[in-house]
């Protein structure tokens, strides 16, 4: 019995071996959203290119769609523009931009000079629906099914791999459910 | 807003410059203020490398040190305002993890390794007054000598 | 041409690590002298090329030498000449040098130090260094190399220092810490050697006891280094943030604190052998796995390392392959055998397995705590934060307890106490120290339970080793005769103890009495923090050498008086254009008063945080004093005298090989 007690040592620092093991590699700052399954906070904010309309979360109603998080002051936001404009033009991807605590001027000339992607672009300047949808850095985006609930949320740039393994397989899902 | 609020006060109250400064965030006792500190101590920045959001300069250490403050003007306890910035941004800003299943073993370990190790030293005491027990073969008469010398020994060389 | 030296060095340096983790252990087992006979000149050469490995990296930040990847990325031009040197160790390659560099030397002293140890089983220990070495320097070469070259695109200036490590603090903290993680090896080197030759009795603790007490101070040292560090350069006031990186220096810490007193049962009375082995294998494990933690990624904390994958996998492997060995070979090889030991239920080795109780659920707990997150999201059950709130709480009864058990075991005596007569012995203590915690917390400011905890623990402790201390040293030749008795291990013990208390009476004072405000000032106001007012008079810009500022005037007072001048800055460094907020302090040895600049709230006025934090010095002089008491302990001259009992007894006619339980004469 005693013989047995003096393996228990190497029975945990095996356990351990493993758990620390499957975490190399792993980015420990990608949070999961707190708002899976939950529907879009609700919220009242200008619309982007017309300031007198007002945006709803009716929205996201209809069809599913990204909501793109994302600033002229964010380099990444650069950098997935491009692929935006590809998901949105080529493949028929509705994708709704969230100006995130930024000048309108400012948006409304790095759209004007690199393009549109967004179905309807929300202007929220001092962040309050991003704060509510838990955004804690741009860019992000949300994947958000007919009903207008949320069913995933992606950190970090939006590339070609990124849409291929984590976002379609999301929007199918939530179109095959609607 | 905010900001456009807190400089117009100041430009009110710039004639009352000997008056008591205001504290960044205005609170109306003490108290107040330190229950304002102990909460973003608690709460973690969800962008930054392990900081709660009273260390962290990020924005959204900001925003969120902001609705903490908002909302305790407005009332809420202590719970409600974690539950509200837990309920957008996870768990993971909680640095104080909830009694659930999933922690129970996190909050039982001291009490576990304590109380087991108390059983352990128990069961040392035990088999020592035992073997105790079970004397050598030494008379009385040596036995009291062999007492004697080594409470010499211990005396003079006890490190 | 240097760079490559340096390179071959190391290269050299691993050859030799590898003769010597085979060389002497062979000839141990097979009893061959001239194979034994190898290890000591191994272990020098081994060092030898690895300080000139580190002396060429020195000489390559000193010369700006650019084509360096390292020296790129670390340095620049303008940095002065003395932070060029601490960049040595400031990036992860030349932290790892100065690891092993530490290392080679902790080896190199075991063969110079240990003339008296039976060859066999210096052979072994030295071995056993040889094989950390080997595992190290192969990390270093294959994943980790200082010496890569930027050829033929040489930078013409490099990135800089990170500001952060520009500090006083940076020069001195690692090779601290890693004096303490590194000489942990040799109480781990000891104990395997035992598990190897079979020799597990009161002399390997006693030959194992210095080394860890050394390996232990130089480890207080640097995490009190650390901490003190954290407190003036981030810019809060902060000491202890339970922070991934501070957690892993602090297990090895605990750890040791417990393997040093088991080992001091285990030479004084023999028994706990297969208990002390296994502290001395996971104390070392402990700061393997902190050198993984903060290198590997796993983790996110301010002060990890760049982290790399492969790098993490390889230092995983090491870590793995060390302790699935030696684990392997304590389970196989521990002692079973029961030692007939009598020993009372109030006897001091029951105190000190009791001390080993706390100290290790302590360890537990700060290790779980660290590691939950990690195993939560392998088990995909998302991702937990555990910090601040939940160590304090569950830390704090532990080192009360600890404390209150410390000062009651002071006066126990070794295989039995009588328990009427503890009883009646503590009784003063226990009574003076009531009236004086309630002295301390009335005059800092009201009572507070927790305060109360831990200032009592704290007096309790101090009383009791002053009373025990008095106890001990009355002697018909008077005081002063008695106190001059007392062996030097005595006094380490005293000053490790009274440092402890000083810890705790730090921790608690300044945990609950101290007042923190962060206010909205400019210049011409004032504002009150406990009985001081701070009266911001102004602001303006200086540079530094690698820097400009923002530069502020704060004047404190107290009734009326001025009692400090405080000018904190906001610095924005040239290169990277980073902001660092520097603090001003006014240091005292009952309190701290703390300024520092936050942000720019309009034109004229800034956030600006004051602290009055009372007792905080405390902390690292009773760290300090911590470590002094280890370095006395050490130097007693039980480790001095010849062993006379060893010597005329031949080496050749000591058994040898089985197991062992005797308990050998005490010089």
């Amino acid at each position: 019995m005693k013989r047995f007690l003096l393996f228990l040592p190497l029975l945990v620092a095996l356990i351990l071996g493993v758990v620390l093991f499957a975490g190399i590699g792993k980015d420990p700052t990608k949070l999961e959203s707190a708002l899976i399954g939950k529907p879009v906070p609700e919220f009242s904010l200008a619309d982007l290119q017309n300031p007198e309309a007002r945006l709803d979360r009716s929205l996201f109603r209809g069809e599913v769609s990204l909501l793109n998080v994302w600033g002229t002051w964010c380099p990444s936001c650069r950098d997935e523009h491009d692929d935006l404009m590809w998901l949105a033009n080529e493949k028929g991807i509705s994708i709704i931009g969230l100006n995130y605590k930024d000048k309108r001027e400012d948006a409304l000339v790095w759209l004007d000079r690199l393009g549109d992607p967004y179905r309807t672009t929300i202007y929220d300047p001092k962040g309050t629906l991003g704060f509510d949808l838990g955004v804690y850095g741009a860019p992000e985006t949300f994947v958000i099914d007919a009903e207008g609930v949320v069913r995933y949320r992606h950190v970090g740039v939006v590339n070609p791999k990124v849409w291929e393994e984590t976002l379609l397989p999301v929007i199918e899902k939530a179109r095959g459910n609607s | 807003m905010m900001r456009f609020v807190l400089a117009t006060l100041f430009v009110l109250t710039a004639g009352l410059a000997q008056a008591e400064v205001a504290a960044v965030y205005d609170f109306d006792t003490r108290e107040q203020e330190v229950r304002y500190q102990n909460l973003i101590a608690e709460l973690r920045c969800p962008k930054c490398q392990n900081q709660n959001i009273a260390d962290s300069n990020a924005p959204i250490s900001q925003d969120m040190r902001n609705e903490v403050y908002r909302m305790m003007q407005a009332g809420a306890s202590n719970e409600e305002i974690v539950d509200a910035l837990v309920a957008r941004f996870g768990e993971f800003v909680r640095y104080k993890p909830e009694l659930d299943s999933r922690t129970f073993l996190l909050w039982a370990t001291p009490a576990i390794a304590v109380f087991g190790g108390l059983l352990v030293v128990a069961g040392v005491v035990i088999r020592a007054r035992r073997s105790e027990r079970q004397a050598t073969g030494l008379s009385a008469e040596e036995r009291a000598r062999a007492e004697q010398i080594l409470a010499g020994q211990d005396e003079t060389r006890d490190r | 041409m240097f760079p490559e030296l340096g390179q071959f060095a190391l290269i050299l340096a691993l050859l030799l690590a590898v003769l010597l983790s085979v060389v002497p252990l062979v000839g141990s087992v097979t009893g061959r002298d001239n194979l034994q006979a190898f290890a000591r000149p191994l272990s020098s050469g081994m060092f030898v090329f690895i300080a000139m490995a580190f002396g060429l990296l020195t000489h390559a930040f000193l010369t700006d030498d650019f084509s360096v990847a390292y020296v790129a990325n670390n340095s620049n031009s303008m940095l002065p000449w003395f932070y060029k040197f601490s960049a040595v160790w400031g990036g992860h390659e030349g932290s790892l040098l100065l690891w092993i560099l530490m290392l080679s030397g902790w080896t190199m002293a075991v063969a110079i130090f240990s003339r008296r140890l039976p060859t066999v089983m210096i052979s072994q220990v030295l071995s056993v260094l040889g094989m950390v070495a080997v595992g190290f320097l192969l990390f270093i070469i294959v994943t980790s190399n200082p010496f890569d070259r930027l050829l033929p695109n040489v930078p013409a200036d490099g990135a800089d220092l990170n500001p952060l490590l520009q500090d006083i603090g940076l020069i001195m903290h690692p090779p601290m810490l890693y004096m303490g993680y590194v000489g942990f090896s040799v109480a781990f080197a000891f104990a395997i050697a035992a598990l190897i030759n079979g020799r597990l009795d009161a002399a390997w603790a006693r030959w194992s006891r210095p080394w860890t007490t050394v390996a232990w101070a130089f480890l207080s040292i640097g995490i009190a280094l650390g901490s003190w560090w954290a407190y003036y350069e981030l810019g809060w006031g902060g000491w202890w943030f339970w922070d991934p990186v501070e957690n892993a220096s602090l297990l090895p810490w605990l750890s040791g604190t417990a393997l040093m007193h088991s080992l001091a049962v285990t030479e004084k009375r023999g028994v706990f052998k297969s208990w002390t082995v296994l502290l001395a294998i996971v104390t070392f494990a402990l700061s393997l796995l902190g050198t993984f933690l903060v290198r590997s990624g796993v983790l996110t904390s301010v002060h990890a390392f760049a982290s790399d994958p492969e790098r993490g996998k390889f230092l995983l492997m090491l870590l793995a392959v060390t302790m699935i060995a030696s684990l392997a070979l304590y389970a196989f090889r521990a002692p079973v055998v029961h030692v007939r030991a009598r020993y009372g239920s109030l006897s001091r080795e029951i105190f000190l397995l009791l001390n080993n109780v706390l100290l290790v659920s302590a360890t537990l707990l700060v290790a779980i705590g660290t590691l939950y997150p990690l195993v939560l999201d392998y088990l995909e059950l998302g991702k937990l934060s555990i910090g601040e709130p939940f160590f304090n709480l569950t830390f704090s009864p532990l080192a009360v307890a600890a404390g209150l058990l410390l000062g009651a075991g002071i006066f126990s005596r070794w295989k039995k106490t009588d328990g009427g007569w503890l009883g009646r012995k503590l009784l003063w203590p226990l009574a003076i120290s009531i009236v004086a915690s309630t002295a301390v917390i009335i005059g800092y400011g009201g009572f507070k339970p927790w305060a109360f905890a831990g200032i009592f623990t704290a007096m309790w402790v101090t009383v009791a080793t002053f009373w025990d201390l008095w106890d001990k040293s009355s002697s018909r030749k008077g005081r002063l005769h008695g106190l001059k008795r007392q062996s030097r291990s005595y006094w380490g013990m005293v000053l490790g103890h009274l440092g402890l208390a000083m810890v705790m009476a730090g921790a608690t004072v300044v945990s609950n009495y101290g007042i923190e405000r962060d206010v909205r000032m400019t210049p011409g106001d004032i504002a009150t923090v406990g009985d001081y007012q701070f009266v911001f008079t102004d602001i303006g810009e200086r540079r530094g050498q690698n820097f400009t500022a923002q530069y502020g005037g704060f004047d404190v007072m107290l009734d009326g008086e001025k009692v400090a001048e405080l000018h904190p800055e906001k610095r924005q460094y040239s290169v990277g254009m980073s902001v660092m907020t520097e603090a001003d302090i006014d240091a005292g040895l009952f309190r701290d008063i703390f300024v520092a600049i936050g942000e720019r709230l309009t034109e004229d006025a800034w956030a600006i945080r004051l602290q009055y934090k009372p007792l905080v010095r405390w902390l690292w002089l009773g760290a300090l004093v911590m470590a002094i008491g280890g370095f006395l302990a050490v130097s007693d001259k039980r480790y001095r005298i010849r062993d006379r009992a060893e010597e005329r007894v031949p080496q050749s006619a000591r058994p040898a090989g089985g197991v062992k339980g005797e308990a050998e004469a005490l010089s």
